[in-house]
């Protein structure tokens, strides 16, 4: 049996805000029958000051996945969307006094509904997965998720990325594509942030300057651009404006065209981070 | 909520241990401490007990006591059967069994598979479990060291012909072992008729303590020791006997001989009422499993839109223990390995859930179940977006 936390047990046997709300002005849904749980949250989100006054939920799945829905909707209630923007699932985690390791990834499935949920009351269009950067097709889990998630919480194994993203959970089949991904991160984390042959502000003028140069013709051509946000050692960050934005193959994009340009003209460790 | 402190609805996991085997356990952690294999009066007043046990144990096997050897568990027993039989057949490189199989015979082979080279065929069952006898029979080769085909699935309850099975084993001359831990005691299997070479079998799940199992070996089957050292249990399996757990095997064994009607009746109907009850009342529900072959104590039903573990808690607080195929039950990810090969749609194997019953289960404990069960499923289906009534 799991060690689960009394919280954990009085939001699973006692639920919040369960239901939905009819007219839901943000509504984000995640996880699917055959992945074992889902979650469909359902915001009502005040336009004017864009405080969150109500929030329900709906979900399929575990007594932790059960909990997490519960305590996010109570989390969220009141706070504007700034403040609900900067959960993350361990703040979830923690308000339940704590998840097994094992069950982590139903506070990452919490955290990943707030984020749709958002996204829709904003009018953005919820990422779909790129098939060609799904690593686990069992979980249909893909790689920015699983980078995303080694770095919050300092992954070191596959089997705490399955706990977090369920992620070579399945069949097994990802998961020497798992550990590349780890090996690749470790290495990232590892080497200088800098090389020494380059300050940080060199890197931010070749940076700019390939963007400016390179890359924003290419995707002008399409109607979109791109706007350089910041740079932290090798992460760069980016927005993606005009058709780009909304494009279902923004993701691509940002792979092939952008980290790829930018790992070949600047630093082959340059990872590129889209702002949203 | 609850009149009963406790509903076990989950025996085909472990069971009760039985009053008469504890009473029968008793003396051997007292005055009868004796080594059975000792010239004096202490071994020899309890190697009769251990004797005794075996014929007893074999009795309800219709077997030949030297044809038994006592081991520590189910597993042990697979892992014997398996391992002897490879060893003693080293020419021999290939291995049949199911995808349905307990994983103390599946991760053995796997093991094999990945480790030794063994050429293992898992044969895939139908969506409500069975196999397909040609494609059994096509699979066996002369390169074929061993057959593994379990007697009754754990998770399901569906039976296998192992009648027929042996027969076309005998036929192409290839070792037959079924594990029988799940239908032991709960069906009657005469291997006079049942022509298996080896059988494993377990004591917990016939009411002893944990910690006791044994090995069918029809005489003849080449094998090699499981563990070697003295001259206990013929030289196949060296080491002390467990005398305590031994004797509580044998009482077990005896208590089923007397109890198997009783299985096939008091308990079989009341895994009827429980089944036909929930089925009745909870709208998309469905049997995993083959209805028709099938333990008379064990029903697995798949309640759509709902999940396993957050059923199993609620039941849990209400008194009643069962157990789940589900993913979050076993700390993976996936619904079960046995309702996986079985193909059971998303919408219900992650809501799956087995109730196994025993011989000291009541109708009281059945009717107070049936009050339950049906609010929690209605209470999880509230709050599940995949829910639709009017399906």
């Amino acid at each position: 049996m799991w060690d689960y936390t009394k919280s954990v047990m009085d939001h699973f046997s006692n639920p919040r805000n369960v239901g939905k709300i009819e007219d839901a002005n943000g509504v984000g849904e995640v996880g699917s029958l055959a992945c074992g749980d889902a979650l469909k949250l359902y915001l009502k989100i005040d336009p004017k000051s864009g405080k969150i006054e109500d929030a329900r939920f709906q979900t399929f799945g575990c007594a932790s996945a059960i909990a997490s829905a519960s305590a996010l909707t109570e989390m969220v209630k009141g706070m504007s969307l700034e403040e609900a923007k900067k959960i993350t699932n361990d703040d979830i985690a923690r308000f339940l006094g704590g998840l097994p390791e094992q069950k982590m990834h139903c506070s990452v499935m919490g955290k990943e509904a707030l984020e749709a949920a958002i996204a829709n009351f904003r009018g953005e269009k919820v990422e779909e997965h790129q098939d060609a950067q799904v690593v686990c097709k069992c979980f249909w889990v893909d790689e920015e998720k699983i980078r995303h998630q080694i770095r919050e919480h300092k992954l070191k194994t596959v089997e705490e990325v399955t706990h977090y993203t369920k992620a070579g959970g399945g069949c097994g089949g990802c998961i020497p594509d798992i550990k590349r991904i780890l090996d690749e991160e470790a290495g990232r984390a590892a080497e200088p942030k800098e090389s020494p042959a380059m300050t940080n502000l060199q890197r931010i003028k070749l940076v700019t300057s390939v963007i400016e140069t390179k890359i924003a013709p290419t995707l002008r051509n399409d109607g979109g651009d791109i706007e350089l946000i910041d740079v932290d050692g090798v992460d760069v960050y980016v927005k993606l404006r005009g058709a780009c934005a909304g494009c279902p193959g923004s993701k691509a994009t940002l792979h092939n065209i952008v980290q790829e340009t930018l790992r070949a003209e600047v630093d082959r460790k340059i990872t590129i981070i889209e702002v949203k | 909520m609850s009149e009963f402190k406790q509903v076990y609805l989950d025996n085909n996991a472990t069971c009760m241990v039985s009053p008469g085997v504890r009473d029968a356990m008793l003396p051997f952690f007292g005055e009868l401490y004796g080594n059975p294999s000792s010239m004096h009066n202490f071994g020899g007043q309890v190697a009769v007990h251990v004797k005794a046990a075996r014929e007893k144990v074999a009795a309800l096997l219709n077997v030949s006591p030297d044809e038994i050897v006592f081991t520590s568990c189910g597993t042990e027993s697979d892992n014997h059967a398996i391992r002897g039989v490879l060893e003693a057949s080293p020419e021999k490189r290939h291995i049949v069994t199911t995808k349905v199989e307990h994983p103390a015979v599946l991760n053995v082979y796997r093991f094999l598979a990945k480790k030794k080279g063994y050429r293992v065929t898992e044969l895939e069952v139908s969506k409500q479990g069975d196999l397909d006898l040609d494609q059994l029979r096509e699979a066996l080769t002369p390169d074929t060291a061993i057959l593994s085909v379990m007697a009754a699935n754990n998770e399901t309850g569906t039976l296998f012909p192992i009648d027929q099975i042996g027969a076309i084993a005998r036929e192409k001359g290839v070792i037959f072992h079924t594990d029988a831990v799940q239908a032991v005691g709960k069906i009657p299997l005469d291997l006079k008729k049942i022509q298996c070479d080896l059988l494993s079998l377990s004591g917990h799940k016939l009411h002893t303590p944990k910690g006791i199992g044994a090995l069918y070996i029809r005489k003849g089957t080449r094998i090699s020791p499981f563990m070697i050292g003295g001259h206990q249990e013929n030289g196949r399996r060296a080491g002390t006997e467990n005398v305590p757990y031994v004797v509580a095997l044998g009482k077990a064994c005896e208590e089923a001989m007397n109890d198997i009607f009783d299985e096939n009746n008091r308990v079989r109907k009341l895994r009827d009422k429980l089944e036909q009850g929930l089925l009745s009342v909870i709208k998309q529900a469905h049997i995993n499993g083959n209805p028709r072959w099938r333990l008379p104590n064990t029903t697995n039903i798949g309640f759509e839109a709902v999940e396993g573990e957050a059923i199993l808690l609620h039941l849990s607080a209400a008194g009643i223990a069962a157990s789940s195929g589900s993913a979050c039950t076993s700390g993976s990810l996936e619904p079960s390995h046995v309702l996986m090969a079985m193909q059971t749609p998303f919408s219900y194997a992650h809501g799956s859930v087995r109730f196994s019953l025993s011989k000291f289960t009541t109708e009281e404990e059945i009717d107070y179940t049936l009050k339950v069960v049906p609010t929690v499923i209605q209470k999880l289906r509230e709050m599940s977006p995949f829910y639709d009534p009017n399906k």
